[in-house]
Order: structure tokens, then C-alpha cells, then sequence
């Protein structure tokens, strides 16, 4: 029998959902095992009724409920809620649902200051009062899913990778347990790597890495080894593509000759990357102090549950 | 007083709701839509690297990442002021149009095509992408290989499809191989195939049928803002703007100007601006004698550009122009013009592989920090899409306004909404197929709630206000 899943975005690029397009032909064979019951991207089903007449939302019972996004109002609070009730297995898909992403580094902010740059700071808009007649109320700060509701299973990533998406569908459809791996982007990148670094100086990416396109990855040098800031030592793996004919597994941003921001979030829950970074970045000799913009760079994706927090005013 | 909700609209990128009213006698009263969402990225993104943006600003979008990324990009371009090499900028203008196709495929085919291949009145259950493969398995599978072909075309030109890394300021951080080229070649074919039989298939299949409803929902008399090269030809990557009144007379201005022809409105009911051209006349978005409004995405593009540069696309563009004339305020024709710009960017897909530049390892100049403001444009799929920032002398930025294409849109969104529930609703008579085809109008802008609210929070709501004839409010009716 079909297993049923309901499919909820709340704070949302809508990258995820692209993501699990990017299965490709292969979900045309998933498809047929599982009964989407509810999914507002691709499918009508209305939460009032299909003519709007009902009182209360109704999100169908599902096997598998998957929500994208974190949480931002009590709307989205809401619907989580509505979610966890409903679905047996509930999966927080990518980033911003496991982290709070991107979107929760506006966590650095107190809400005013951000209505202050929006209504009466912008160079095109006439300024106005923040709007705020019957508004719905933002939360104090993004939030991860897991501080909203309880959550069975994580697939961080922004977005995550489609093959993540059938594992671990596949392994729910078989009943079993799915997990990923405790490994960071180190583990799989196929760079040479010597333990140490050339200098002492960070460097941003305002210039190329040095690299050697058409040869095999390890005669490539790891790009923090070359002195450009790279998160792979505290980032979970799971983003790379196998590449055509050599079948090396390469992370994403290191096949575009650009080091890793961090998106798949930190190798165990708990861990703290910006600690751990600074750790990493002094033990091949580079100085650690002199990574720009060090809070939000190192905490890019993973802002909520605490991480990121208005800072206090400077003492004058 | 009898209150129609539709919640939420499907189909669409990010939630609203619509809310129709309707009078005594079953007539529409009002509808006032109203989006509720901001998610601060104007904010959070002060502070930063400059240089970093470009992978910051790809999470406002993931349905159209590289539109934010090459503007990005091209901001950059402009606060360190370099030029990137001919191949830098060919491997951008080349992801773009990949992107293109890809989006295309996914909105008339995911998205809105199934309104038109299922028809408007088909059970909910079936109307949508899967009732489509089920109903013809062929084409569901091209489908779904050929919006996945271009995905993976942009991992291999690339690396990350979405939320991409390799557009930087001076070029592009991935050169491309002559191996990966002739790996891409016979794909952009197929896509460039598919893209010839989605638009046959419409015109023969799809568009006939439901023409009648084409003239009549939705429908809205705006003014039209894209981009052009000197010439006057369509471009998505460059050029100038050029904004065109109802009747068809324009003026061009580049994009460093945008603050003198482009201002935003606020009204203490909603978070989402209302862009409008400033030169003419005060924001008003009565349907009788609309005012500033106008309107961007493909058929905004479609009216403004004289040709366009690719044969058959240009064929396609003379045979619309033939049957509905220039400019056409008919809403629902957004989706016909987005298959031609399909068309348009499947062959340019194969003219920039064919292009000698495409492989120059020279794709990237290095650049230094300074303190100056730079302003990036192109044209996303929904629209004129403007990134405007401002550096300190390390190149930390100091100051960031964003203009994207849905919120251009907003306004006419609502005009439409308002147009199509009078037009179908009478006599207290609907079903639902009647309010998906006040949908459809929502869905023929493609609009993405999740870049028109970049500017807060993340999931979007729409509210409705009901007036009654004095403008009072008589009935408030929202999605939280």
C-alpha cells in the first residue's frame, strides 16, 4: 500500500522542494509508492476545504509529514504543530528547517532595527510607519523546527541533495531507521591535503584558489591549506556529486573552486563550528583571529537554537 | 454577506490565501489582497563581505537562485570596479539561460500547465503534475527529464545548481572544459527539442481551447517594464530598461538611474511594497483608472522588446504579436510568452556552447577592496530584479536595497484578483473550478512570495480587506 505524505514549507526559499524534483526520472518510480495527500507547491488541496467552507485547517493523517523551513511566525508555529499531530514520521528537509538557515541570520537583529532599514531606511520606498494593522506576529527570532515540535528525522543541506531525499524515503518506505553518517566535508573531498598551511594570512575569496582543472582532484591543494577560509573540517558531508567517469564523490562549492560556507550545518548534533573552526585554523598555522566577519560567516546557516543572538550594546 | 476563501493558493512559490466577498447579491463586493511576510536580508546582509553576498543573496530564492546570484555578482562587478573576461561573463549569461529553461519547464509544467492540460475544472486531485503523468505518461516523463536536464547541466558547469558559488566578483570561479562542453551539447539539444514541442503543443493543444477565458480573466490595463539591449532586443542578462506606458510609447533610462523612475509605496496593511513608476503620477490601483502601475516577467518582456536575437523564438514572438498585437494586457498570456522565452533560452543555451570564448580558462580577474556602491540587474524569470549595495573601504557592506521581480507584480496581482473574482462570480454561483480560475490569474505572474518577501520573515500570508461602496471596511479576513 501507498504510503502517505504531506509536504509543509514554512520559512522558505523553496530550494528543498526543487531538490526533490531533482531526483529526476527515479521519482517517477517513487511516485507510484507513495500518495502525496497534501503538498501546497504541487498539489490543490485547500487547508479550509476545496470551496473554503470549513472552520478549522485541515492537513490530511500522513505516514510522512516533511517540512521545509524554520519557523518565523506563530502562523508557521501553527501550522508545525498541525503537522506534528497529523504525521506519524516527521522529517525536517534542509537547512533552514534543521538550523533555521540562512533566514536566521536575521537572528542577529532585534525585530525593530530590521522594520527600521525596511520602512524608513530604503532608498526607494516613501517611509511609513512599520505596517502593522491586523499583521500576523513574528516570533521574537527564527527557529529551528526541532525547538517547535518534536522532529524524527533531519536532512540538512541548503538545499539538501536529492540522493539524501530517496535514501532516506527509500528507508521509510522499508520501515527502517535513517541517518547520516558522522563525517565532515573533509572526509570525502578528494583535495591534497599536508596538515599545514603556506602562511600565516587568511584570505578572502577575492582571487581564484589555485587549482588544475582536467587533472585528478588530488593534485589539487586543499583550499584552506592555501589560506582561504573553508568550513569543510566542521561540516557535515553529504552534499557532494559523484563525478561522471571517475566516479570521485566532489562537495559542491570545492567542484566550483570555492571553499565551503557550511551549509549542511555541524557533523554532530550539539557541536559548536565556530569554536571548532578557530581550532582548525590554528592547528595548520594559519592566525585565527583574522577571519573577517568571523560571528556571521561561521554561524551562515545555522542561526537558530541560540546560535545566533542580537549582540549587547557596546559599553561606551 | 456570503466570504469565499481559497487557502492556500497552490501551484504558486510561498503561501497566500484570496478571500472573495461577496454582496447580498452573490455579486463581488471587494477583495483587497494583502501579503504579509518579510524576511530582513536588506538587513543582515549589512556587515558583510561584499564578495560573500553573492552566495548569501542565492537563499532568497530557491526556485530562482542564480537571478539573485548573477545580480549579486554583477553588483560586485560594479562596487570593486572590474569587468569580467569575455568567458566570465559568456559561463554566467550561459547559467542564466540553462536556469531559464529549467524554471520555465517547472512553472508551465508543475505549476500552472496543469490548469490548461487537465483543464481548470478537472478535480482538485488530478490537476497537478502527477494527474498529468498519469493521464499522459510521456510527456510526464519528458517532463521531468528535461526540467532535470538543466539541473544537471548547471552542476557540471557549476558544481551547486541551486544556491550556486561560481558567479564572483570579476568573473566566473569555474572555467569550463572542452570534456564538459561536449558533455552538454547533446543535452541542451534535447532540452532545445522540448522546448520546440512545448510550445507547439500549447498552440495546437492548450491555448485554443481556453481562449475565450484568456480574454476575459484577470485582465488589467498596466504599463510594462523589461530589459533591452541598444537595439531594442530582448535581454536577460544586460541592457537597459526600458518602461513602456498602456499605450505602447516607452522611456529607457540604465539601471544606476533606477531611483529616479522606480519608487516604493507602503500601505499600513501589508509588508510587501508596491514598486510604481514614480514620473507617473500617484500609486493607485483602481481597476476603472490604475495609476504608476506597471507590470514585469515574460509578458512584460514579450511587450517591450522590438525582436528578439534567436530565429525561433523571434518567429514565435512575430506570430504573437500578429494574433494579439502590442502591448497585451491579457494576463493569462504570461504563460504563452513564457514558453517562448523558453524557446528563446534553449537556443541560447546552444549558441553560447557553440561560442569559441565558452572555454578560455580567462573567466575571472582578481579585485581589491574599496568603498563604493555598486548596482546589479537582470532580468529573473518573474521579473526586472535590481541588487543596489554599498562598501566601506574593506569592502564590508554598509548599505544593501533589493527591488525583485514579484514585488514589481504586486500590485497588478492584486488588480488581477480583484478583476477575475467579478468576472466569475455572479448570482452567488461558484465552484471549485470557478475559484481555480481566480487562481489561474494569480499563477500566470509565476509569482515567488518567497523573493518578493526577502525582506523578513518567511512564510507568506495573504489578507483581504472587504469595503463596501464608501471604502469603509466592512469585513477583515486573513490567512493567521
Amino acid at each position: 500500500m501507498a504510503v502517505k505524505v504531506a509536504e509543509e514549507w514554512l520559512n522558505i526559499c523553496g530550494g528543498c522542494e526543487v531538490t526533490i524534483l531533482d531526483i529526476g526520472e527515479p521519482l517517477l518510480d517513487l511516485l507510484g509508492q507513495l500518495n502525496f495527500v497534501h503538498m501546497p507547491v504541487l498539489m490543490d488541496h485547500k487547508y479550509f476545504g476545496q470551496t473554503g467552507d470549513k472552520d478549522q485547517m485541515e492537513i490530511p493523517e500522513a505516514d510522512v509529514g516533511i517540512i521545509s523551513g524554520g519557523v518565523r511566525t506563530e502562523k508557521e508555529k501553527h501550522v508545525a504543530e498541525e503537522m506534528r499531530k497529523k504525521c506519524k514520521t516527521l522529517v525536517a528537509l534542509g537547512s533552514c528547517a534543521c538550523y533555521g538557515g540562512i533566514p536566521a541570520m536575521a537572528n542577529m537583529f532585534p525585530l525593530a532595527d530590521l522594520y527600521q532599514k525596511v520602512y524608513r531606511d530604503s532608498k526607494t520606498t516613501d517611509p511609513a510607519e512599520t505596517p502593522a494593522k491586523d499583521l500576523p506576529p513574528l516570533l521574537d527570532r527564527v527557529y529551528a523546527v526541532d525547538e517547535v515540535v518534536p522532529v524524527d528525522v533531519s536532512i540538512p543541506g541548503c538545499p539538501t541533495n536529492p540522493d539524501l531525499v530517496v535514501q532516506a524515503l527509500t528507508a521509510l518506505l522499508e520501515g527502517k531507521e535513517f541517518k547520516l553518517e558522522e563525517r565532515s566535508v573533509c572526509d570525502e573531498c578528494p583535495v591534497k591535503r599536508e596538515k599545514k598551511a603556506a602562511g600565516g594570512q587568511i584570505k578572502r575569496t577575492l582571487d581564484s584558489v589555485e587549482f588544475q582543472q582536467g587533472q585528478p582532484w588530488e593534485n589539487t591543494r586543499c583550499y584552506m591549506e592555501q589560506g582561504y577560509l573553508c568550513l569543510g573540517p566542521v561540516t557535515l558531508a553529504g552534499c557532494g556529486h559523484k563525478e561522471e567517469g571517475n566516479g570521485t564523490t566532489v562537495p559542491r562549492c570545492i567542484k566550483g573552486y570555492m571553499p565551503c560556507r557550511g551549509c549542511f550545518g555541524p557533523i554532530r548534533k550539539g557541536a559548536n563550528p565556530l569554536v571548532d573552526m578557530m581550532t582548525a585554523i590554528s592547528s595548520i598555522g594559519l592566525d585565527a583571529k583574522q577571519v573577517p566577519d568571523r560571528r556571521a560567516l561561521l554561524n551562515r546557516y545555522i542561526g537558530g537554537q541560540n546560535r545566533l543572538r542580537p549582540l549587547p550594546a557596546r559599553p561606551r | 454577506m456570503k466570504t469565499i476563501t481559497i487557502y492556500p493558493v497552490t501551484r504558486i512559490e510561498g503561501h497566500a490565501k484570496v478571500t472573495i466577498n461577496l454582496d447580498d447579491d452573490g455579486n463581488v463586493a471587494d477583495t483587497f489582497v494583502n501579503v504579509v511576510e518579510l524576511r530582513g536580508f536588506e538587513k543582515f546582509c549589512i556587515g558583510r563581505p561584499v564578495e560573500e553576498l553573492p552566495r548569501i543573496v542565492t537563499s532568497i530564492c530557491g526556485v530562482c537562485p542564480w537571478s539573485h546570484h548573477l545580480a549579486s555578482a554583477k553588483a560586485n562587478d560594479a562596487v570593486f570596479g572590474v569587468t569580467p573576461p569575455p568567458a566570465g561573463r559568456k559561463l554566467r549569461q550561459l547559467c542564466n539561460a540553462v536556469a531559464y529553461t529549467e524554471e520555465h519547464i517547472l512553472h508551465f509544467f508543475f505549476l500552472s500547465g496543469a490548469d490548461y492540460v487537465m483543464g481548470p475544472d478537472s478535480d482538485y486531485s488530478v490537476r497537478n503534475v502527477i494527474g498529468i503523468a498519469q493521464a499522459n505518461p510521456e510527456i510526464g516523463k519528458q517532463v521531468v527529464r528535461n526540467r532535470h536536464l538543466g539541473s544537471q547541466m548547471l552542476n557540471i558547469i557549476s558544481g551547486k545548481s541551486i544556491h550556486p558559488v561560481t558567479a564572483v566578483p570579476g568573473g566566473f570561479s569555474k572555467p569550463l572544459t572542452e570534456d564538459e562542453r561536449r558533455q552538454l551539447l547533446p543535452m541542451a539539444n534535447e532540452v532545445l527539442e522540448f522546448a520546440k514541442f512545448a510550445m507547439a503543443f500549447a498552440k495546437e493543444n492548450l491555448f485554443p481551447k481556453y481562449l475565450e477565458t484568456v480574454k476575459t480573466v484577470g485582465v488589467i490595463n498596466t504599463g510594462f517594464l523589461g530589459t533591452v539591449t541598444d537595439d531594442g532586443t530582448l535581454d536577460l542578462y544586460e541592457g537597459k530598461a526600458r518602461l513602456m506606458k498602456p499605450d505602447g510609447s516607452y522611456e529607457e533610462f540604465p539601471y544606476d538611474q533606477y531611483t529616479d523612475f522606480i519608487g516604493e509605496h507602503i500601505e499600513p496593511w501589508t509588508y510587501l511594497k508596491f514598486p510604481y513608476a514614480k514620473k507617473w503620477g500617484p500609486f493607485s490601483m483602481d481597476l476603472d483608472s490604475p495609476s504608476g502601475i506597471y507590470r514585469t516577467n515574460s509578458l512584460a518582456r514579450m511587450n517591450v522588446c522590438d525582436q528578439i536575437s534567436t530565429p525561433l523564438a523571434q518567429k514565435e514572438l512575430e506570430e504573437f504579436r500578429e494574433e494579439f498585437g502590442r502591448p497585451v494586457q491579457f494576463t493569462l498570456l504570461y504563460n504563452w510568452a513564457r514558453l517562448i522565452e523558453l524557446l528563446y533560452n534553449a537556443e541560447k543555451v546552444v549558441e553560447l556552447l557553440n561560442d569559441s570564448d565558452i572555454t578560455s580558462a580567462e573567466t575571472r580577474v582578481p579585485v581589491t577592496p574599496r568603498a563604493a556602491r555598486g548596482i546589479g540587474c537582470v532580468e529573473a524569470p518573474r521579473g526586472t530584479l535590481i541588487h543596489d549595495y554599498e562598501t566601506d573601504a574593506d569592502g564590508l557592506v554598509t548599505n544593501v536595497n533589493l527591488i525583485v521581480g514579484t514585488t514589481h507584480n504586486n500590485a497588478p496581482i492584486n488588480m488581477s484578483v480583484k478583476q477575475a473574482a467579478k468576472t466569475l462570480i455572479k448570482d452567488g454561483t461558484y465552484d471549485q473550478g470557478t475559484l481555480n480560475k481566480v487562481e489561474m490569474a494569480i499563477r500566470a505572474y509565476d509569482p515567488c512570495l518567497s523573493c518578493a518577501t526577502h525582506k523578513l520573515d518567511g512564510s507568506i500570508a495573504v489578507k483581504i480587506e472587504i469595503r463596501n461602496a464608501k471604502g469603509q471596511v466592512v469585513e477583515t479576513l486573513a490567512n493567521w
